[in-house]
This record gives structure tokens, C-alpha cells and sequence, in this order.
């Protein structure tokens, strides 16, 4: 019996345990009408990977140049139909009451062996119908966009297969009813993100970057793994009903371990510290790839991970207050790594690491905070596509020189990329008004309300943002031209910018999801209803005072770079603190230190004990008995009569042997 | 009778002494067939106590086989003698290690 209906049976069951407990996933299974056509969203860009990549290299010659020619339009369209097919669907779970908004669907039995069945079940709830519009939707505007940003690339055909099986893998991570189908997605999207991140394999640090994004991303599977694993060993299933149904039973060992080494899970894919090395190297991809990374999918999985966990961390402060801590450090430290890059996809990778870091924060905080998280993640979406992609348009436009140092006064040169950019910059340090306005200001003052000491570090982390991200705006917009010779900067084509455009409008708009708190409402089924804590100050005190801060944070980016003169090289007699937010704040060296050099330790003294102890006696042993048989051999003289002796000798013994045993 | 055993043994055991230190094949081949009627004697010698023909049937026996190994020994000998001009079992030495 498939564990999903299980759980459906089990609707309506009084819970074992009162008080704090998040709601029980029960899924309707017979929904029915467009529900049925759930599988389609994952499946559309499946269909479009597998054409672009294993069927297109099987074709005539004749047929394939036309796949190449024309398969970018085919790897939108796919994304595209996934995004309309979410729309109807979202729609269709808007019509339906509070409670019945979640719809489930059985396609088959992935596998069974013994008590256990994993089943390839979807579960369609409000969170998933926010992330399902999120990426098939910024997806979708990044496939228009790369159709003009890869143009002339002669492996066109193969990125946007990457792209679509990116897209579907994150499609089924969000998808998925069980952990098990979660964790292929999970894998999938690793996958994808490391045949992205090297899509210029020619290039040696695009590689060796590619490599360090998944071996580090292995890091965190490993938790994700063993959470699966006891999870089938405690509640013999990880569906996501029957867990969140059976985990206020589990013992608190169990469910600080689950929530630990999820949280490991979800720091390997979103960029957490201490596995946040990864994020900055990943800018060796093109940079769609970079926008569909850090706006739509891959580090929003990590925060979806803790979101829809929720069942386990409730139960689990220990676990909850780790979460806090890893991000209230990352934002921190993802911030300041943004300060020092002159590297205009470096320096917004930093910011993407600490605005991961504000989501996973207020995923931290409990039901108060998680409907924040997901709002967050969505605007952060948004104005973080759009800059993305804004910054691949001025790179475009700059013979794709990255240095910011070389930029300076683009805003009369391309003017639609400096105003959809100038949309996102204002929604993301905070500017009144724009969606990252109303997202940040709500996860502070959450934050606040729960715990001062992170809430001001959160405060403190909104300042700095704003700080390096008016300095990034200086450096390429505004400020004198330091271009390099023979670079003429100048205005993308439509197919670039009219997703750029589009993206603007969102980050300008997204605030609107907060309207009559209409999100809190909409997730409240998946995560439960809010237990109040007052804020230590009056809701709109708070937001005057981030607004001052983020007002400082501007003010100093002016006072420090936009009224000075911006070297071309970047100096080099600088503070300790700068050169260290430079070298990433010695993240590699610490990953050197702690995880790398012991290991080669530990891997060169296995090979030399290998060598010396387990050769050594093989090999040992073999030597001797050559050496013994050597110096045997020398008996066989060819003489005769020493044979003869021999002989006697030995006729000698066995006479004597007959005499003993007979006398005896 | 023990003086039949005394015999047999004095003259096995000078066989056998012939047999180590002798280089000449010849020499060494009687000193084998000495061996050889050393133990007939102590065969023949223990029938005739035991009062039954055992013994004397396997004298018989070695003698047919003495007689067989001196026709084939004594043409190896010959064959060695013929190529190598020695008759020394010190000199066919080539077959060892």
C-alpha cells in the first residue's frame, strides 16, 4: 500500500501531541480536473532535455543542424508551457478552500523493498505553487534572455538542454510528496549546476570551479542522505505526510540529529557557512546560468528544504537555533565578502549569500518567520534575476570584462540595462517602497521579536548591503569612464533586455504579495499558525530605523567611492579587513586547512602504510621464500654422488624411523 | 648365520663406500652390483633360517634386475665414454640448477 493514501486515511486522526505542532501534510489524492496534469510540469522540461541532449547528437546530420539551429526555441517553449501549466494551476488552488490546498498525486511505486516503499508521489501545496511560479517563471524570462546572451555560442543546443533539465530538477525537488524524491531532484539540480558551471570546460578555473561547486555540494548530500536514512530507520517512510504526522513520537536525540543534518543538506546547496566556498567560484558559468543559480533555483533549496521540515524543526530548538546561527554569520559574512569584490557577478554572489542568509534566518525563527523566508525568497528572486541578468547585459556590452574597476558612468551608454538594474538595487537594500523593502524590513522586525542580539545583526547586515551594493551601482553607472581602449559600450538587443524589463517591474511589485498579509495567510496550511511575539518597539519605529540605516549604508558608498576618483587597479596597501574580504574571507584557506591538508594527510598516510605495511608483507613474504628457494636450488649440483649421499642419508632416516616405531 | 649377515654387511657397506667416492662409472657400477649380492646374501641367508623360499625367489628377482640395469647402465656408460671421451660421473655434470 502506497504510504501516501496512508496518510490521506489518517486526515482528521486527533495528533498524538497538543500545542506547538505543525500541521499534518494530508494531500488530497483525488483532486482531479487540472490537477491530473501536475506530472506535466516536470515533465515538459524533461521532454525538452532529453530531445536537446540525448536525442539531438542521434540524429542525421541534416536534422541535427536544424535542432542546433532552432533548439533554444524549443527549450523556452518547454519552460514556458511549465509556466503557463503552473499559472493554471496556481489558479486552480487559489478556487479551492484553505484547507483542501493540498493536492496530491500518485504516478507510480519507485520502489519497494521489504517494509519500505517509496512512492514517485507530487504534492502540490501553497508553498509549492509559490516555488513553481518562481521557476518556471524567472526560468523561463532567463531562457528568453540566453537565447540573445548565448548567441553565438556553437553549443547553444546543449545549454539550453542544461538549462531545462536545471529547471526540471528543481521542479521535482520542489514536487516531490517523499525526502526520497526530494533527493533526486536535489542530486539533479547538483548535476545540472556542475555541467553549467563548466559549461566553458575550455576554461580551467570555469572547471575547476564546476568540480569545487560539487564536491562541496556532496558535502551537504551526505547530511541530506543520512536524514533520509534515519528517517526510514525511525519512521520506516519519509513521506512527508506520514513524518509530519509521526515525528512529534520520535525521541529528542532523533529530532535534533534529523534537523542537524538537514540543515547540513541545506547549507550545501544554499551557500551556507561553512560550505559557502562554492558560490562565488560558481561566477565561472555564463551568466544566465548565474541569474537561474542564485534567483531561482539551486540556493532557494536549501531554504524550501528548512521550510518544509518545518514538522522536524518545531520539535527541535537545538536544530532551530543552529539554523539561526549559520545564517545570521552568513549574511553577515556574505555581505562583507560583497564590500571587497571588484567583480561585478562576485560582489552580487556575495549578496546573494546574504540575502540567502536573511531567508534562512526567518525559516530559523519558527512560523513566525517562515512565510517571511518564502516572501523573501521570492523578491529576492525577482530583483536578483533582474540584476543578474543586468550585469550580463553590461558585460555583454563591455567585451565581457567583469572588473567594475573598468566600468563607470553606463547609464547614458545603456540606459535600459542601468534603469531595470537601478529597480533591483532599490528592492534590494530597501528602498521604501520596493518589494525587498517590505520582505527585509518584515524578517528583521521578526527577528527582533524573537531574539535582540540577531535581529540587530540582521539590522547591521541590512546597512552593509546597502553599503555594497550603492558602491557596485556607483562603480558601473555612475562615477567617471575608466573603460578599457577599444570598448564600446552599448545597449543589448530586445530579446535581452525585455526580460530584464519585466524583472524590474516584478522587483518594483512584489511587495504587493504582502498586501492584507496575503501570504502569511496562503502558506498558513504548510506552516501553521503563528504564535505572536510583540516586537520590543512599534512596528513602524522598527522600519524607520532600517531605513535610516540602510540610508547610512548609501551615505558612507558615496562619502568612501562615488566622490572619489576609482583607481583602475585595485589598491593594494589596504586594511587587514579589506584584504581579507578579498580572499573570501579566507574561506578556501580555512577549507584548506581544516578539511583539505588533513585529508591529503590522512589519504598520503593510508597510500605510504599501503605501500610499507600491506605491500611490504606481500611483498616481503614472496622476497623470502624467492630467496629461501634460490638458495635451495644450489642442492641440484649435477653431481651424482652427492645425489647418492643424499639418498643414503635419506634411506638412513627411514630405516631408523622403522627401528624407533618398532621399538617403541 | 650371523656370520652370513656380517658378510653381507661388510660388503654392502663397502659398496656403498665405493659408491660415494669413486669417480670412475665403471667402478661405481660394481660397486652398485655389490650392493646389490650384499643384500641377495642377507635374502638367501634369512630364507634358509626362516626355512621358506621367500627370500630366495626375490634374489632371484634382483639378479633379473641386475642383470637389465648392467645391459642399459653400462650402454650409457658407453654412449658418455663415446662423445665425452671420460668415464668420470663427476664430469656429466651438466643437469642442475
Amino acid at each position: 500500500m502506497n504510504l501516501l493514501s496512508h496518510s490521506a486515511l489518517a486526515v482528521g486522526m486527533p495528533m498524538a501531541e497538543e500545542g506547538a505542532h505543525a500541521p499534518v501534510v494530508a494531500p488530497d489524492m483525488g483532486a482531479g480536473g487540472v490537477f491530473d496534469l501536475l506530472w506535466l510540469v516536470i515533465a515538459l522540461p524533461v521532454l525538452g532535455a532529453v530531445i536537446l541532449l540525448g536525442v539531438a547528437p542521434f540524429l542525421p546530420p541534416a536534422l541535427r543542424a536544424a535542432v542546433d539551429k532552432h533548439g533554444h526555441l524549443l527549450g523556452t517553449a518547454m519552460s514556458v508551457l511549465s509556466f503557463v501549466l503552473s499559472t493554471v494551476l496556481f489558479v486552480a488552488l487559489l478556487g479551492r478552500d484553505a484547507e483542501a490546498r493540498q493536492v496530491g498525486q500518485q504516478l507510480w511505486t519507485w520502489f519497494e523493498t521489504g517494509s519500505l516503499t517509496v512512492g514517485m508521489d507530487l504534492l502540490y501545496d501553497p508553498l509549492a505553487a509559490l516555488f513553481l511560479l518562481l521557476i518556471t517563471g524567472v526560468g523561463s524570462l532567463i531562457h528568453v534572455y540566453a537565447i540573445g546572451y548565448m548567441e553565438h555560442d556553437p553549443r547553444r543546443r546543449r545549454f539550453f538542454g542544461y538549462l531545462n533539465l536545471f529547471v526540471a530538477a528543481m521542479l521535482t525537488l520542489i514536487l516531490s510528496a517523499n525526502f526520497v524524491g526530494l533527493f533526486l531532484g536535489w542530486e539533479g539540480v547538483g548535476l545540472a549546476s556542475y555541467l553549467l558551471i563548466g559549461f566553458w570546460q575550455h576554461k580551467p578555473s570555469a572547471a575547476a570551479a564546476a568540480k569545487k561547486a560539487f564536491v562541496i555540494n556532496r558535502v551537504g548530500d551526505i547530511g541530506l542522505s543520512l536524514a533520509i536514512a534515519l528517517m526510514f530507520a525511525t519512521f520506516g517512510t519519509t513521506d512527508f505526510g506520514a513524518v509530519s504526522e509521526l515525528a512529534g513520537e520520535a525521541d529528542q536525540g532523533t529530532l535534533n540529529a534529523l534537523g542537524l543534518l538537514l540543515l547540513l543538506g541545506a547549507c550545501g546547496k544554499s551557500a551556507q557557512v561553512p560550505l559557502q566556498a562554492w558560490l562565488l567560484d560558481a561566477m565561472e558559468g555564463p551568466t544566465p546560468v548565474s541569474a537561474l543559480i542564485h534567483a531561482a533555483t539551486m540556493v532557494t533549496a536549501g531554504v524550501y528544504l528548512v521550510v518544509r521540515s518545518n514538522f522536524i524543526y518545531e520539535l527541535t530548538p537545538v536544530a532551530q537555533t543552529a539554523v539561526v546561527v549559520v545564517a545570521t554569520v552568513t549574511l553577515l559574512w556574505g555581505a562583507i565578502l560583497g564590500c571587497a569584490k571588484d567583480d561585478i557577478k562576485k560582489a552580487l554572489a556575495g549578496s546573494t549569500m546574504s540575502q540567502i542568509g536573511y531567508m534562512m534566518l526567518a525559516a530559523g525563527l519558527g512560523p513566525a518567520g517562515y512565510p517571511y523566508a518564502i516572501f523573501h525568497l521570492l523578491t529576492h528572486g525577482f530583483f536578483k534575476a533582474n540584476m543578474f541578468l543586468g550585469a550580463g547585459s553590461v558585460m555583454h556590452g563591455m567585451d565581457d570584462d567583469v572588473d567594475m574597476r573598468h566600468y563607470g558612468a553606463l547609464r547614458t551608454a545603456m540606459p535600459v540595462t542601468f534603469l531595470t538594474f537601478a529597480m533591483g538595487y532599490l528592492a534590494i537594500i530597501g528602498f521604501p517602497g520596493f518589494s525587498g523593502f517590505w520582505s527585509k524590513d518584515r524578517i528583521i522586525e521578526t527577528a527582533l521579536a524573537e531574539n535582540l542580539v540577531v535581529g540587530l545583526l540582521a539590522l547591521l547586515g541590512a546597512g552593509i548591503t546597502a553599503f555594497y551594493m550603492t558602491r557596485l551601482m556607483l562603480m558601473t553607472f555612475f562615477t567617471s569612464k575608466r573603460w578599457e581602449k577599444g570598448v564600446h559600450p552599448h545597449e543589448s538587443p530586445k530579446v535581452m533586455t525585455v526580460p530584464l524589463i519585466v524583472l524590474a517591474a516584478l522587483s518594483v511589485l512584489g511587495g504587493v504579495l504582502l498586501l492584507g498579509d496575503w501570504i502569511k495567510t496562503w502558506l498558513e496550511p504548510v506552516t501553521g499558525t503563528v504564535e505572536h511575539h510583540e516586537p520590543p518597539l512599534p512596528a513602524i519605529v522598527i522600519t524607520l530605523i532600517i531605513t535610516a540605516v540602510v540610508a547610512i549604508g548609501v551615505a558612507a558608498a558615496w562619502f568612501l567611492v562615488g566622490r572619489r576618483d576609482i583607481p583602475r587597479e585595485a589598491p593594494q596597501d589596504v586594511s587587514f579587513a579589506t584584504r581579507a574580504a578579498r580572499a573570501d574571507l579566507y574561506g578556501d584557506a580555512i577549507n584548506d586547512a581544516v578539511v583539505v591538508r588533513p585529508g591529503a594527510g590522512l589519504v598520503g598516510g593510508l597510500a605510504t602504510f599501503d605501500r610499507r605495511g600491506v605491500d611490504g608483507a606481500v611483498e616481503g613474504g614472496s622476497l623470502a621464500v624467492g630467496g629461501l628457494s634460490s638458495t635451495l636450488r644450489r642442492v641440484q649440483n649435477g653431481f651424482v654422488r652427492s645425489y647418492a649421499l643424499s639418498l643414503l642419508g635419506g634411506a638412513l632416516l627411514v630405516v631408523l624411523a622403522l627401528l624407533a616405531g618398532n621399538l617403541r | 648365520m650371523t656370520q652370513y649377515i656380517v658378510l653381507s654387511a661388510i660388503l654392502f657397506t663397502i659398496g656403498c663406500v665405493g659408491v660415494l667416492t669413486r669417480r670412475n662409472a665403471i667402478v661405481v657400477f660394481m660397486c652398485v652390483e655389490l650392493m646389490l649380492n650384499a643384500c641377495n646374501l642377507a635374502f638367501v641367508a634369512f630364507a634358509r633360517q626362516h626355512g621358506n623360499l621367500d627370500g630366495q625367489i626375490t634374489a632371484f628377482f634382483v639378479m633379473v634386475v641386475a642383470a637389465a640395469e648392467v645391459v642399459i647402465g653400462l650402454a650409457i656408460i658407453m654412449t658418455i665414454f663415446r662423445t665425452r671421451r671420460s668415464a668420470s660421473v663427476d664430469d656429466a655434470s651438466l643437469l642442475k640448477y
